[in-house]
């Protein structure tokens, strides 16, 4: 079965507002997923400007020996980036789902301030059910 | 990390991913750093100077492969952020791609690093790249002349290597 291990948002400065773990090995404590957040920033930009042709708009999969790291950046610039077992399918799909859940749960909530870390009851609510049915239409197939 | 290629001289090359020519550059990097070899067959942007680039190029490997052993949701024991990695220790990563182009990475035991940046939609490369580090140690490595750590000068090669990359991107 595919898996998901974790999934993260960062903001448009590069700082974490939200981590979530599924269940990966060695499991990072805040500071390492702050400096995580942090350096897949930078690299997502350094990655621009090595570009050989215009038009560049930082990486969007990274394949590791043990995972897949996919990242979608929004208009605005914040990122979201979900790690996964090598070959997962229908991740750029299941971003675009989470980047919709947060226009509609986080961004539409007035007591959230933007850039600020997330704590929506409903965004989580609803992010565990996405993803959840993923799963269930990867496991359908 | 296997070590790949031991006893056979010249194995095939492996059968090519994708058909016409989207090879956009190369860069070959020594453990310390030290940009070996750079080529580059189709580059309109450059948004530094030579040197610069390769740089910036060296410290995005470096920093990815800190954050892949870091991200590594297999192993438990990871140790810190930054920590510099021998070459196959942690876990590494292959490739990555963006909306423009894709970088294939391979690092050798003995710490060179190849890098080959094509098309965004070229297939996997890894068996390529093995194949171009056979390359390196047929026509380098194995030739009296060459100080290693210097930068690559040999005809033969840069000629085995044009061929092979026209052939496989």
């Amino acid at each position: 079965m595919a898996a998901i291990y974790s999934l993260y948002i960062i903001n448009k400065s590069g700082g974490l507002i939200f981590y979530k773990d599924y269940g990966s090995k060695g499991r990072m404590d805040t500071n390492d997923s702050l400096r995580v957040a942090s350096l897949w920033h930078s690299m997502h930009a350094i990655s621009q400007q090595l570009s050989p042709t215009l038009g560049c708009s930082g990486i969007e999969l990274l394949e590791a020996d043990t995972f897949d790291l996919h990242c979608f950046q929004s208009l605005t610039g914040t990122k979201f980036f979900v790690v996964c077992e090598p070959g997962t399918q229908h991740m750029e799909a299941l971003l675009k789902v989470v980047y919709e859940l947060y226009t509609d749960y986080v961004l539409k909530n007035p007591f959230y301030e933007m850039e600020m870390p997330i704590r929506c009851e409903l965004f989580d609510i609803n992010l565990t059910q996405a993803i959840q049915k993923d799963r269930v239409a990867l496991l359908g197939r | 990390m296997q070590f790949f290629g031991g006893s056979e001289i010249s194995p095939s090359p492996p059968v090519p991913t994708t058909a016409g020519n989207n090879a956009h550059m190369m860069y070959v990097f020594n453990r310390n750093g030290v940009c070996l070899l750079y080529r580059e067959w189709n580059r309109p942007l450059h948004t530094l100077n030579p040197q610069q680039d390769h740089k910036l190029m060296f410290g995005l490997l470096f920093s990815l492969k800190s954050l892949t052993a870091k991200m590594d949701p297999i192993s438990s024991d990871k140790g810190n952020l930054g920590v510099p990695q021998l070459p196959g220790q942690g876990c590494s990563f292959h490739s990555f791609r963006t909306n423009t182009y894709k970088l294939s990475f391979m690092e050798t035991p003995s710490g060179i690093k190849i890098i080959l940046v094509t098309n965004p939609r070229t297939g996997d490369l890894r068996e390529s790249l093995k194949y171009i580090y056979n390359l390196y140690v047929e026509y380098v490595a194995k030739n009296p002349l060459y100080t290693p750590g210097t930068s690559i000068r040999c005809e033969l090669f840069s000629t085995a290597l044009d061929q092979y990359v026209r052939s496989i991107a």
